[in-house]
Parts: C-alpha cells; structure tokens; sequence
C-alpha cells in the first residue's frame, strides 16, 4: 500500500469500523470492499473530509455464476490536491445481491456522477436511488433486457427489432 | 426514446389568450456542427437557451460487450473505433493496461517506449488540429480549418508508413512494436517537426488575435474550477479551467517522467481558454517528440516473452515449436493471472482509462473503457444554459468530443 494511502484507509476505519468489509492490493492498486448501505456516507466524507474531489470513474460487474452476490458497483476516487501535487487514487466496491438491486446514489457527492451512474442503470439493470434523473443513455429507451449482464443474449435481436419498428411506426404518423 | 413534445406544459396564458411559453428546438443528431451524432434538444426563450439536454448513443456498438467475448489482443482494433480521430492513443492506452494487468511493464524495450511516446503526441496534435480546425470552422473561420487539416495530412503520412493505416491504426501490440520502426522514420519525424511549427504560428495567427474568434470564443461556455472538478472533466476543458492536472505528470506512464515538458493552464474556464490551452499543447507535444526522437535507441522493439509475444513470421514457417506457440497466442490468447487493475492515459480529450478485469483465462472478463468525452460532455447543459442559441456550437466545439468515444 502506498504511503499516502495509509492516513486515508486509517481514517476511514475510524470512522466506519463496521463498514470497510475488506482491504486487497493488487498491482500496486488498493480495493477497499465497503458495505453498500453506507456507499453515499462514506464517499461524502471522502470527498469533504478527505479531499477526493475527483469521481474518475463509476462502473459496475457481473459476476453470475462466478461469486455471490452477483454485482459490484465500481467507484475510482481519485485526490490531486489543489495545485495537483499529490496523486492518490482508491478503489471502493460495494456489493449488489440479485434480489436488491438497488444502491444510493452519488450524484449528489459528485454530480459527474449523473451520466456514469445512468450508464451502469442502462447496461445492468441497477438502480441509483436518489439520481436526479435515472433514464437511459445509450440504448433505446424501451429496450427491455440489459446489455452487460452476463445473461444478455448477444444472437437474440428481438428488443432491437422492436425498439427499432417501434421508431418506425412513430415516425409514419 | 421519449417522444419530444414541441409545445411546452409550462405555457402562460395571458388574458387575450395568447400564450407565452418556450420553444423547443431538436438539434441534431445528423448536424455537421456536433461533431458527430449528438442530438440536443434545446428549450428556447428568445434567443436564449433555458435548458439544453443532449441524447446519445446512436453511435453506440457495444464494445465493451464485444471485448468480452474476444481475446486481448482482439480487442485491440476496437480500441481504434472510440476515439476515431487520435486512435493511436487509444491503442496505446490499451496495450498499457493490458502490459499492467500482465505485469510485465518492465519487460518493454526502450525503443518501443519512446516509439509510443512519439506516436502518442503525434496523435495529440493530430486530435488537437482537428478539435482547433473544426471548432474554427463552425464559427465561420474557414481558412484555419484548412491549415489544420493540412498539417494533420503530414501525421496521417506519418503513420501510414509506420503502421500501413492512416485512420484505424491499430499499431502497438502487448509488448512493444508488431514490426521495427521503417527506416526514414527519423527522418519524416524529424521533417515533421521542421515544418510543423510555421504551420502552428500560421494557425494561432489567423485566431488567437482575431477578434471575431476572440469575441465568439471569450466569456462563452464558462466553468469555473469547482464545477469542473465537480463534473469530472479532464483534458483541456479541466486545464482551461485553471487546474493543473494532466495523467502524464501524475501518474507517469511511458516513461514521461523523464522529458521536460509543461503543463499548459489557462485559468477563464471559457471556450477561449480551452483554445489556448491546445495550441500550447501542440508546442509542448512538439517538445516532447524532439526529445524523444533525439534518444530513439536501437536494439529490440518488442519485448522476449515467448507466451505472450508472437514468434517472429519466417520463424512460424520454419519452426514447429514457433508454429505451435503462434496457434496457441491466436486461438487461446495468452493468459493474465487472475485480478484487475485500472491503467489511466492522458488523452487528447482528457483522461481515458482502462479498467480490465482477468478471471485467468485468455479472454477479459470485463472491458470497462472510462472515456473522456463521455465524461466532459455532461458539462454542456450547464455551459449553455442562459447563453444564446448560437454559442451552443461554440460550447460543443470548444469540449472537443468523439462521438465514437461517448457511444462506445
């Protein structure tokens, strides 16, 4: 772990002992497994405590049949400091049982949060209580199954076929 | 998609019946001014933009769903299609993650290094000439547009004798260079940059002191520092904000580390700043490429890793054991141990990042591809809201997005 990391990680234990589920290295790379409950709490108070101003990305995983629960949502956290002098980065992963697929938001921590999250919502299925506005972004909005869970039918071209003569209904009238 | 209506629920009724309520105009998705196939749709009082909401994914292909289905080194031609107009660098930041993901960073030849470096700042000024000539021409400026692209001819030249491709490049492999660099290398870096910065001062000259760009430009599409930290902009849009923030210094990859070069901030947040950011951008990428072309070594261009490098092409036909390992790097791919890393480049939007996910096998379990433009796009709404309806072609020119990227 780096040396930087460890005043955060310290801090965050402090403050939710009972939610930071997990701590793995990898690469050089630090995962830290939180509880999906405090998702929201625990990034404000990276953001505002800890100065990790910077959501680079919010993405999500699949993991059917290969552990359970089945998603993980993922948040890359980055600090630069405000001359941009340092450079931490922090993975968070919260866990998604398939029964509950549902996670607070972060929109309102980082509102650059607002078109990741719709993408993870458009891709899988998950759902971001507290999202100012959860539709889809890049597939059709009555598309029905979604794209990147592990389940998805790439050969089955029903909900494009429909999603596309739909379209073409509504634009004869 | 949700059906637009173009009259407004919100309507006043005044007492002679009239109504008084905004208009909603569809921008887009096929106009030559969105740089690609955005639709906006705009509500208008007047002249003024009360509320902008971009819709897009008509580009969309699924990549990141395509890349879960085929080997690492398949998915190196569809790193090419995100960001169509620098693909190179789009490439680059690939094999970066995947040499991350394999752990063998340090296996790579200096000579490959120091190729990459040079192509990936060729591919800035190219995307930077096309983000500047385009941007130029949808203000009316056209004169700027054709020295832009002009020059980005001499990068396309470039490259096609390096790689055989102009646009899909699909250059680098995991390990260093498919082939060794062609011989007049050098000397077309070299010529390039000789001729590149008379071409660059005719550019700024034509804009940066014209006043109609800079009163089209200045004061339009402003964000402060906050909100653009706040929104997760990177790339120029970040820096012509005034934060000082670019992947190479922070995270160096490439070895960039070891070359002087500046991080160029402008510090108005407007359309204007951003501008001047990339024309700096272009000298220090100049910069960048002398240095490196100055120590391009000789030796080996790819690194000796029998399970993960291909087996040279005389040697697949005269050697069993070669043969053999081909198939099996083909068929099978070669296998990164079980784990997941994030790898980040500065792109010349901004900051694309990689996030792989191995379960051990040759195939990714998961291709995440965290693009710039996707990111920096959600800031139009709030760059536009309350200026006029023709500042919304300045606001998206001056992000410089790749609908390829946004889609994916």
């Amino acid at each position: 772990m780096s040396v930087d990391l460890e005043p955060v990680i310290d801090s965050l234990k402090n403050e939710f002992p009972q939610d930071i589920l997990n701590i793995k290295e990898y690469r050089g790379e630090t995962t830290l497994l939180v509880s999906k409950e405090q998702i929201s709490k625990i990034c404000a108070y990276l953001k505002d405590e800890l100065n990790f101003t910077f959501l680079a990305d919010l993405t999500a995983v699949d993991y059917l049949e290969v552990k359970s629960p089945r998603y993980e949502v993922v948040y890359h956290i980055h600090r630069f400091g405000p001359e941009c002098e340092e450079n931490i980065r922090i993975r968070l992963k919260a866990e998604l049982s398939e029964d509950d697929i549902k996670i607070d938001s972060v929109t309102p921590v980082w509102s650059g949060a607002d078109w990741l999250e719709r993408e993870v919502y458009d891709m899988f299925g998950i759902e971001f209580t507290g999202h100012p506005d959860l539709r889809r972004i890049l597939m059709p909005e009555d598309y029905g199954p979604f794209p990147l869970r592990k389940d998805f039918d790439v050969r089955n071209r029903e909900a494009s076929k429909r999603s596309f003569e739909k379209a073409l209904e509504e634009g004869a009238d | 998609m949700e059906r637009v209506e173009f009259i407004s629920e919100e309507a006043i009724v005044n007492e002679d019946g009239t109504r008084t309520e905004t208009m909603m105009l569809n921008m887009g998705p096929q106009h030559p001014a969105t740089h690609g196939v955005l639709r906006i749709v705009l509500h208008l009082d007047g002249e003024i933009v009360v509320k902008a909401v971009p819709y897009i994914g008509y580009l969309h292909r699924g990549i990141e769903k395509l890349c879960e289905h085929i080997t690492y080194q398949q998915c190196i031609p569809y790193t090419d299609r995100m960001d169509y107009i620098a693909s190179i660098c789009s490439n680059i930041g690939y094999i970066l993650a995947v040499e991350k993901l394999l752990g063998i960073e340090d296996e790579i030849p200096e000579r490959a290094k120091i190729a990459e470096v040079i192509l990936f700042e060729l591919g800035r000024i190219e995307s930077h000439l096309i983000g500047i000539g385009t941007h130029a021409l949808d203000l009316g400026a056209m004169s700027a547009f054709l020295y832009c692209f002009k020059e980005r001819e001499r990068i396309y030249d470039i490259l096609e004798t390096v790689c055989g491709a102009r646009l899909t490049t699909s250059y680098p492999r995991v390990g260093g260079l498919p082939l060794d660099l062609p011989e007049n290398f050098e000397e077309i870096v070299r010529n390039f940059l000789k001729i590149f910065p008379k071409t660059l001062s005719e550019v700024e000259s034509l804009l940066t002191r014209n006043r109609i760009w800079i009163e089209r430009t200045k004061g339009v599409a402003v964000i402060s520092a906050e909100d653009a930290v706040d929104l997760g902009l990177t790339g120029p849009a970040l820096r012509g904000s005034g934060v000082p923030y670019d992947v190479r210094k922070a995270t160096p990859y490439l070895g960039y580390e070891n070359y002087d070069f500046e991080v160029p901030v402008a510090y108005e947040g407007d359309a204007y700043s951003r501008y001047l950011c990339r024309v700096e951008e272009m000298h220090q990428s100049l910069k960048i490429i002398q240095q490196a072309i100055d120590n391009l070594p000789d030796g080996p261009y790819i690194a000796d890793l029998p399970d993960i490098v291909l087996p040279e092409k005389e040697l697949t036909y005269t050697k069993m054991e070669s043969l053999i390992r081909h198939f099996v790097i083909v068929y099978e791919g070669f296998k990164p141990p079980a784990g997941e890393i994030q790898h980040a480049v500065e792109n010349p939007k901004g900051e694309l990042s990689y996030y792989l996910i191995s379960d051990g096998s040759g195939i990714p379990y998961r291709m995440r591809v965290r693009g710039p433009s996707f990111v920096n796009l959600q800031a139009l709404s709030q760059m536009v809201e309350g200026s006029l309806v023709a500042d919304v072609i300045a606001s998206i020119g001056s992000l410089d997005i790749v609908l390829g990227e946004i889609d994916r």
